[in-house]
């Protein structure tokens, strides 16, 4: 397992994290970074792996310019050596590009790792979440013939910079494809009536709300407190807000200062959208709700009885 | 266009609290569902047939009861349904799932594999592990679908952008929640398949010789929080205004 290689998708935090989880799962290795891209994104991505690893492979064709699963998996097979362990980060890309690739390379499988604990032999032992965060789950991955493993956001503590590495330019590696698959745009969300992003407080409904007729209670206690209304991936599905009102990974990245979240349970996803650390309140009838461990006050009570009564409240505190 | 939609029996998330009890899930009381992504994977099956004609068959990797689960999928709409059950299939982890549901896609004459983009393990994985054991090309978190072939599809990326491409048939597409809006099953679709013949498909009808997982559930465990929220107690009118009163102190109300 002395082969470990680390995917970094971009210029962002991750190269930093997946350092972290690399010495985690791997104490002892000297992992090689490998990013693919095209042009000054490339070399940004390329410097930003550099600080946190000893060596990058950079892979450099107009056709990377945009992150894209179909010729991605073609290059990692080839340029991974038999028995390799990869790493990278559980977002959109990896769900399209590691399952399949770790099919490809006789490797096995382990996604969205949260923790690492040690191994036995080739048997890594990792920690999963389930059942939408309510349960870890211990798992053992044989890694004999390699493994792909896809590494949860803000699970693992970034790793300091190290002395800085060397980055060699291995675009001539980069194989021929004739895509199945063929990209042609990215159509960004459509912009609502409110930029979410930009609120100092935000009112957030999730499933808890239980019906559409009830989000006017929330839109009330909102106009009360002059903030405005958020909400959880559910609530778009159903079609009672807009995209544009969606906050978490899926959706998007809030800077609130005080964000009250009613009847939301908590998932990772919904909690990964909301930055800087705001002063978080929950209302959820369900005590064990997730959301709780993450707020800093909290109310167990049934939405429909408490938000009349807030909304008076609030208007009395003006 | 002939379309298999794999779908998963799973504990149904808003029905239940899932407990931990001596390393595994206490099951005895759970209240099984059919994954709800997979309700989204085919309805969309049903909206390209009533759009381009063909069938839709549904097919699960399971036991006995997972009969229950197709039949609610078929009451939805689905012509066909295959069970691919044994019990040498208990310790599939999620290739050995791909693996079977390949040679069913193998026996059959498919154009499209459709899947939900995740299950209750949250893995995310058997659409892109099947994709690639047929040798067909696959698109995760899916959210927008048309054409006949090549088809134009949109994936879900972050920030609520949407990725489109082009993608050739046959191929298999994972999809996520909120493309569309599942139709509602009622009684009387529920009793019209009740009896409908199911052909239930053993290891050895699919020529499928499970492998030794190599990965592997160890245990299941709650983890330790931290002291967690300031919970307010008391009747709702009290609870109400010292809320009211925090978000004032805090800045949240303007």
């Amino acid at each position: 397992m002395d082969q470990v290689f680390v995917f970094v998708p971009g210029a962002d935090d991750s190269a930093a994290e997946l350092s972290a989880a690399a010495a985690a799962l791997f104490p002892g290795a000297a992992p090689t970074a490998l990013v693919a891209g095209h042009g000054e994104a490339l070399a940004a991505a390329a410097r930003d792996a550099a600080r946190a690893f000893p060596q990058v492979w950079s892979f450099d064709a107009p056709d990377l310019a945009h992150p894209d699963a179909e010729r991605l998996r073609p290059l990692l097979a080839k340029v991974l050596p038999a028995g390799a362990c990869l790493l990278l980060p559980h977002g959109t890309l990896a769900m399209d590009l590691a399952p399949g690739l770790s099919v490809r390379l006789g490797a096995a499988y382990a996604p969205d790792v949260v923790g690492a604990e040690g191994a036995d032999g080739s048997w890594l032992r990792l920690v999963r979440q389930e059942f939408g965060g309510q349960v870890h789950a211990r798992v053992a991955c044989d890694a004999a013939q390699g493994a792909v493993i896809t590494v949860r956001s803000g699970a693992f503590v970034p790793a300091p910079a190290g002395p800085g590495g060397t980055v060699v330019d291995r675009s001539a590696d980069i194989p021929a494809v004739q895509p199945r698959r063929r990209f042609r745009e990215v159509v960004a969300a459509p912009a609502g009536d409110v930029d979410i992003a930009r609120e100092e407080v935000l009112v957030s409904v999730g499933r808890g709300i239980g019906d559409q007729e009830n989000i006017a209670l929330a839109e009330e206690l909102a106009e009360a407190m002059g903030a405005a209304l958020s909400c959880s991936r559910p609530i778009v599905d159903a079609k009672w807000l807009d995209k544009g009102r969606q906050v978490g990974t899926s959706g998007q990245t809030v800077r609130p200062k005080v964000y009250l979240a009613l009847g939301i349970s908590g998932s990772f996803q919904h909690l990964g959208g909301i930055k800087g650390s705001p002063f978080l309140v929950a209302v959820n009838k369900n005590p064990k709700a997730p959301i709780f461990q993450a707020a800093s006050v909290g109310v167990v009570a049934d939405l429909l009885e408490l938000l009349p009564e807030l909304t008076d409240a609030v208007r009395k505190v003006k | 266009m002939e379309i298999l939609v794999c779908v998963k029996r799973v504990p149904d998330p808003a029905e239940n609290e899932i407990a931990v009890e001596g390393g595994g899930i206490r099951r005895d009381d759970l209240v099984y569902a059919v994954n709800e992504w997979d309700n989204y994977a085919v309805e969309e099956a049903l909206r390209i047939v009533e759009r381009e004609g063909g069938s839709v068959t549904v097919a699960t990797v399971g036991g006995p009861e997972a009969d229950e689960t197709l039949r609610r999928e078929m009451a939805m709409g689905a012509e066909k349904a295959l069970l691919l059950s044994d019990p040498a299939f208990a310790d599939a982890d999620g290739l050995g799932v791909a693996r079977i549901l390949a040679a069913a896609v193998r026996k059959g004459a498919y154009d499209l594999v459709l899947t939900g983009a995740m299950a209750d393990d949250g893995a995310a994985q058997v659409g892109g592990m099947l994709a690639e054991l047929l040798d067909w090309p696959f698109a995760s978190l899916v959210n927008r679908v048309e054409g006949a072939g090549p088809l134009r599809i949109g994936r879900e990326i972050e920030g609520g952008a949407q990725e489109v491409s082009d993608i050739d048939l046959p191929c298999v597409l994972s999809v996520q929640t909120g493309i569309n809006e599942p139709r509602y099953v009622g009684l009387r679709g529920i009793r019209k398949v009740a009896s409908a013949e199911i052909p239930v498909l053993d290891a050895a009808a699919l020529g499928v010789e499970p492998a030794a997982p190599r990965v592997r559930r160890l245990a299941y465990f709650v983890p330790e929080t931290g002291p967690g929220a300031e919970l307010l107690e008391g009747g709702i009118p009290e609870v109400a205004a010292r809320l009211a009163g925090i978000l004032k102190a805090k800045g949240g109300i303007k």
